[in-house]
């Protein structure tokens, strides 16, 4: 190690209604790879906008290697040598993988050089890639190879990653952590951004952790135990959830056979799903990133109708219901994203309320609606769950994302459902609202519903979870009981070998 | 330097104020306009907006306001709907001429029969003909997702041209000379759509005074004279009222009108509630031509009269206006309709008396709704100004 | 009827006469579109241009002028649009329809004083050689040297498009906002400069029917051509060498019909005018299958947040 590369001193950047960066300063060596820690709202996001220049700081100064850096734009730090995979928003979809990387060059080759250069260091780096192809066929995986290779032509010395793991099987984990190992080795400095303590502690070299916009510590993630840096994040201890620990009953859900052609050109096409799912059983469904996790959602709450027989909901035929059968029949949904699919971003929770409730909540009568009732549903919600919001009449947008997520899935949870099907029950919320959410469905289990939870996080699905089964490129795996469960065999599940005997295979 | 903030939610004031400050800005920029063609600003201004309501003869352009407003609220109140959900039907001329065409087409099969029945079947047939026009781009956008602004808007040209070959072929009047145009509506009283008399708001001219003597110049054939003279309420007019008190319901008091609003806020999300997109597709294009039509069929068997190459006069254009200025609110609507009649009958008084061209008064309108556009996000974004700061 | 009047020659020459201030007007749109926008506005802009370009080529006596005139008062117009969409975040399709109703009355204002006259004529351009070529050189080369710049322009824009680099950034804006913005592009710079190309585009198609294909000026005249342009995007699947098929397309059928009235045919007059607006519709539903071209981003509003 060689010094000090980049020098933050005092950053602070104020929203209106929340201080997302309090004075924040620490350094980052020179070919070492410093964890910037921290959950969902502490801040990672915009310290990370403001070292890549989307972002001005209201005060305090940065240096690069003694001198002062202050970009006005991601020009200017990319000049500066700073490079940035994002999490999500920044590939094109319609463009193949050359000219996606020509957009994140100042200064590119010909597109034909560039193709080359491309092949060549993807290679050298491990990390396959065809630069004719188009970004938007490619798997979460592959695309984020895009974004490092982009990152690595430009020779960064900081390179900065934002969660890169989250779209990752845990053997495409691996291949990353050896890439990262190498560039350090060659003197690149890398801004790791993850909340995943074990990741952390594997990888970096010096933490740093954030909590509610402020530095509250720097460590050697390798001399910290998780346990010590969880507590610096969180501030305080975390209850872990109970689960119910009820013995499954009758088959609620029975999926047999279900195929959907897929709904938009980038979309995931469902191949003979099969899944059993029993009363009072929480089955958690893993998988990375655009594997079918948003069409199994949307097949299984009616917004895309499948042959009749596909899915039988108590011995039911329900395939061809829309979601306003399906929910007075007792199957409940809540998707993955909450501001334009589970909730109308521009209206009040009232009206939310509304949006699923209407037909087990009593909420009309011949059509017309019953306002009083539908506000009361709503503050019913807010108080159960514990939505910190001035009133029903407040627009959903206005909800931070943990306070909508409870939301949401109270909304469901308060329908008494049958069968409760939910995506990303947690993603992007703050750890005190993710174990309430976790609790809330644990809770539901134990009482007999049938809970279904979609999830890419999987620590998430171990701890709630009575059985696991992966999606991979719409194919769903076998069911395995969670409990018997090794990390090789989930990585392999989510890659796609769903036979059991090719899991002992690969093991012996 | 300025940036726009986004408001955690929208702003009430700013929904309410955002017309008001529209019409303002207008009236302003209009009265740069008017000045630069050489007219008095203040005096035009005064010309539109003040002498129909409160000038000299004002009780005969008072009851012009509903005339004028009747199918402009009407449509709107339709547009609003698709609006609303994100449906954009802009052919409601078309829509408007067909039901124009089907209504005066029942008339004039059955003329000159007398019967009572004759009039209602012609408002079945407006209805029905708007709405069929208007199920035109509805089917092809729910069976093979065609736009339907490009498909509702190539419709008007293709009634234009079916009003042409009406007026000059199959509806023609054949007592009329071998002029172009059918025969007049207002002559056949089983289908003549009549002024509804609001007896004690009815201004008393010298030939027709005393409540006696109006009914006896109805008799006596000066029955055009009272009816302009009158309040302006016909049965168009009452339909206006009641698509507003109805849209109301269904927006505020009802399952259906949620869907939309739902449909129109978040799809997605719409969706998932079990919203059938299809239907509200079929549902909002349909009532929106059926609107459509309905007008222009109390236009031609009332103010109008007859089916002729020029009868549409851009109602259905200029309701897209009103639909916005109204910010899709019924009541709103209401409102703005009756403020663009305001601006119709005053430009016409301008051209008269000033010699404001009438193009100018298409511009004033259209400026109306640039200004609207503008203000519009105040309603959702803040606007915060900020040093720039050195790079 | 007498079908022997319409000769094939001057059929394919007029038809590149008529396909020109769609196509014109159509390859603006499309890179319009391309950028993420949806501008409803052209014929709006199409009419402003043909008046400013009418009134120019009256005053000036020159053409060129006139042109460029048009193409100014296009821009000039769009720049509305522009600011409504870009900086005011307004609903691209209402401020569309606000701007063609905008044109439509400020043309109508404009042109009061124009109406009757004729504006000097724009010398026709033949290629030497080329145009002495039986039936190929009157079908292709001696036209006015407006056909020839549509046709330029269709090149110019596949190739920028394809090729180069100003074409990728344009559009990449067009397929993700957030992502270009978050690469520092800049967004609403970009999508202004290309909603005043499209406002100039349409402003040059406009002028070149009040100029040389009528030519003279009348309320309106631009009747629908705006709205065809709209469509020809749509029909091209967003792609400009499809445009110049597409207006050849919707030109063959204006012209067959007007000379199909001529011949004085047995069907009204009505139903022939009304066929280009017809086959556009039936374009549109086959069309329409395809939706996949589409810029990802089109008619979306951007606003960058933090």
């Amino acid at each position: 190690m060689t010094g000090t590369l980049l020098s933050i001193r005092g950053l602070t950047k104020a929203y209106p209604g929340v201080v997302a960066n309090d004075s924040v300063s620490f350094d980052i060596g020179a070919g070492e790879i410093h964890a910037l820690l921290g959950e969902n709202g502490a801040g990672k996001s915009t310290l990370v906008k403001m070292i890549y220049g989307l972002v001005k700081p209201d005060s305090g100064a940065m240096q690069m290697r003694g001198a002062a850096f202050a970009p006005p734009e991601p020009r200017a730090a990319r000049a500066a040598g700073v490079a940035m995979v994002f999490q999500h928003f920044s590939l094109f979809d319609a463009l193949d993988v050359s000219e996606n990387i020509a957009l994140g060059m100042e200064d590119p080759p010909p597109l034909r050089d560039l193709a080359a250069r491309i092949r060549t260091v993807s290679e050298e780096y491990g990390l396959p890639l065809d630069p004719y192809r188009t970004v938007g066929g490619l798997s979460a995986g592959e695309r984020q190879r895009v974004e490092i290779i982009r990152c690595l032509l430009q020779d960064p010395k900081l390179l900065i990653m934002d969660e890169p793991t989250s779209v990752l099987t845990p053997q495409e984990v691996g291949i990353l952590f050896e890439t990262l190992n190498k560039l350090r080795d060659e003197g690149t400095s890398i801004l790791y951004i993850s909340h995943k303590l074990e990741e952390i502690r594997t990888l970096c070299d010096t933490a740093t952790i954030l909590r509610l916009g402020k530095n509250v510590g720097t460590c050697d993630p390798r001399e910290t135990t998780a346990r010590q840096m969880a507590e610096m994040m969180v501030g305080s201890e975390l209850q872990t959830p109970k689960g119910a620990g009820g013995t499954p009953g009758a088959v609620m859900l029975d999926v047999s056979g279900l195929s959907l052609p897929a709904p938009t050109k980038f979309g995931t096409a469902l191949k003979n799903v099969h899944l059993r799912l029993h009363a009072g059983e929480v089955l958690g469904i893993g998988g990375v990133a655009g594997n079918g996790q948003d069409e199994l959602l949307a097949a299984l709450s009616g917004e895309i109708r499948a042959s009749r027989d596909a899915i039988r909901l108590k011995g039911q035929d329900i395939g061809h219901l829309g979601p306003t059968a399906r929910r007075q029949r007792g199957l409940l949904a809540a998707p993955e994203e909450r501001l334009g699919h589970a909730a109308a971003p521009d209206m009040s929770l009232t009206e939310n309320a509304l949006l699923t409730g209407a037909v087990r909540e009593g909420l009309t009568t011949n059509g017309f609606l019953r306002w009083g009732k539908a506000r009361d549903f709503a503050e019913t919600i807010i108080k159960t769950f514990d939505v910190r919001t001035p009133g029903p009449d407040n627009a959903a947008r206005s909800l931070s994302g943990g306070n909508l997520q409870k939301f949401v899935i109270g909304r469901e949870v308060l329908q008494r459902p049958e069968v409760l099907v939910v995506n990303q029950p947690t993603w992007g919320v703050d750890a005190s609202a993710a174990a309430a959410i976790r609790q809330a469905l644990l809770d539901l289990a134990g009482n007999g519903t049938a809970v279904l939870v979609i999830s890419q996080d999987l620590d998430e699905l171990m701890e709630v979870a009575d059985h696991f089964a992966a999606l991979n490129e719409g194919r769903l795996s076998d069911t395995r009981h969670t409990g018997d469960l090794t990390i090789e065999e989930i990585g392999l599940m989510m890659g796609g070998a769903h036979d059991g005997m090719e899991v002992a295979h690969v093991q012996a | 330097m300025f940036r726009l903030e986004k408001r955690p939610q929208p702003s009430r004031v700013f929904a309410y104020l955002t017309p008001v400050l529209a019409v303002i800005a207008t009236m302003f920029a209009g009265g740069l306009l008017f000045a630069a063609l050489g007219k008095n600003p203040v005096e035009a201004i005064r010309t539109i907006f003040w002498d129909p309501l409160f000038g000299e003869f004002a009780f005969y352009y008072r009851p012009q306001l509903l005339v004028k407003g009747g199918p402009l609220i009407l449509i709107a109140i339709g547009l609003s709907l698709g609006f609303r959900a994100g449906i954009w039907n802009i052919g409601a001329e078309g829509q408007y001429i067909v039901g124009a065409i089907c209504g005066a087409a029942v008339a004039l099969a059955f003329y000159p029969l007398d019967a009572w029945y004759i009039f209602p079947l012609m408002i079945l047939a407006g209805a029905l003909g708007g709405m069929l026009w208007a199920m035109i781009p509805a089917l092809l956008k729910v069976k093979f997702g065609t736009n339907e602004i490009l498909v509702s808007l190539m419709l008007v040209y293709v009634a234009e041209n079916l009003l042409a070959s009406m007026a000059l072929g199959l509806l023609k009047n054949p007592e009329g000379h071998g002029f172009p145009g059918s025969r007049n509506l207002k002559e056949y009283p089983s289908a003549y759509n009549e002024p509804i008399l609001v007896l004690d708001r009815i201004p008393e001219p010298d030939t027709c005074s005393g409540i006696s003597g109006l009914f006896e110049c109805a008799r006596s054939g000066s029955y055009n004279v009272v009816a302009d003279f009158s309040s302006g309420m016909h049965w168009g007019v009452l339909t206006a009222f009641i698509a507003v008190i109805f849209a109301y319901v269904l927006l505020n008091r009802h399952m259906l009108g949620f869907s939309i609003r739902l449909t129109g806020e978040a799809p997605r999300a719409a969706r998932f509630s079990g919203v059938s997109p299809t239907r509200i597709i079929l549902f909002c294009l349909g009532i929106s031509g059926m609107m459509a039509g309905l007008a222009g069929m109390f236009e031609v068997s009332g103010p109008s009269g007859q089916v002729s190459i020029d009868f549409n006069v851009g109602y259905g254009f200029t309701a897209i206006i009103v639909a916005f200025l109204g910010r899709l609110h019924p009541i709103g609507i209401l409102l703005a309709g009756l403020l663009m009649a305001l601006t119709y009958i005053g430009g016409e008084i301008a051209q008269g008396n000033l010699g404001l061209p009438s193009a100018a008064i298409q511009l004033f309108q259209g400026m109306l709704l640039f200004f609207l556009l503008a203000v519009d996000m105040l309603t959702n974004y803040r606007i915060r100004l900020v040093k720039r700061e050195a790079a | 009827m007498d079908l022997s009047s319409i000769t094939p020659a001057l059929l394919l020459a007029s038809l590149m006469v008529a396909a020109t201030p769609i196509l014109l007007a159509g390859i603006g749109e499309l890179v319009v579109e391309r950028a993420g926008v949806l501008n409803l506005g052209v014929e709006g802009m199409m009419i402003t241009g043909a008046i400013f370009g009418f009134a120019a080529t009256i005053e000036t006596g020159s053409p060129l002028v006139g042109f460029a005139a048009a193409a100014a008062g296009g821009a000039l117009l769009s720049l509305l649009f522009a600011l409504l969409t870009q900086i005011a975040l307004a609903n691209q399709v209402a401020s569309g329809l606000a701007l063609t109703l905008f044109g439509l009355g400020l043309s109508s204002l404009l042109g009061q004083d124009y109406v009757g006259l004729k504006p000097t004529p724009t010398p026709s351009f033949n290629i030497p050689l080329l145009s002495d070529i039986p039936f190929l050189g009157h079908v292709l080369f001696s036209h006015d040297l407006m056909v020839y710049f549509g046709l330029g322009l269709v090149a110019a824009v596949w190739a920028l498009l394809k090729y180069s680099r100003a074409g990728l950034i344009l559009r990449a804006v067009g397929e993700n906002h957030d992502a270009a913005h978050a690469l520092g592009y800049k967004v609403v710079r970009i999508r202004i400069l290309a909603i005043m190309f499209g406002g100039a585009c349409a402003g040059l198609g406009g002028s070149y029917i009040s100029l040389i294909r009528v030519p003279q000026w009348t309320e309106g005249m631009t009747s629908g051509a705006g709205w065809i342009a709209l469509a020809l995007v749509v029909f091209a699947s967003w792609k400009p060498g499809r445009v110049l098929l597409g207006a050849w397309l919707f030109g063959g059928v204006t012209v067959l019909q007007l000379n199909l009235q001529a011949a004085g045919l047995a069907i009204p007059v009505e139903y022939l005018s009304m066929s280009p607006y017809l086959i556009t519709i039936l374009v549109l539903v086959i069309m329409s299958a395809d939706k996949s071209r589409a810029p990802a981003s089109l008619g979306r509003i951007f606003h960058a947040s933090g």
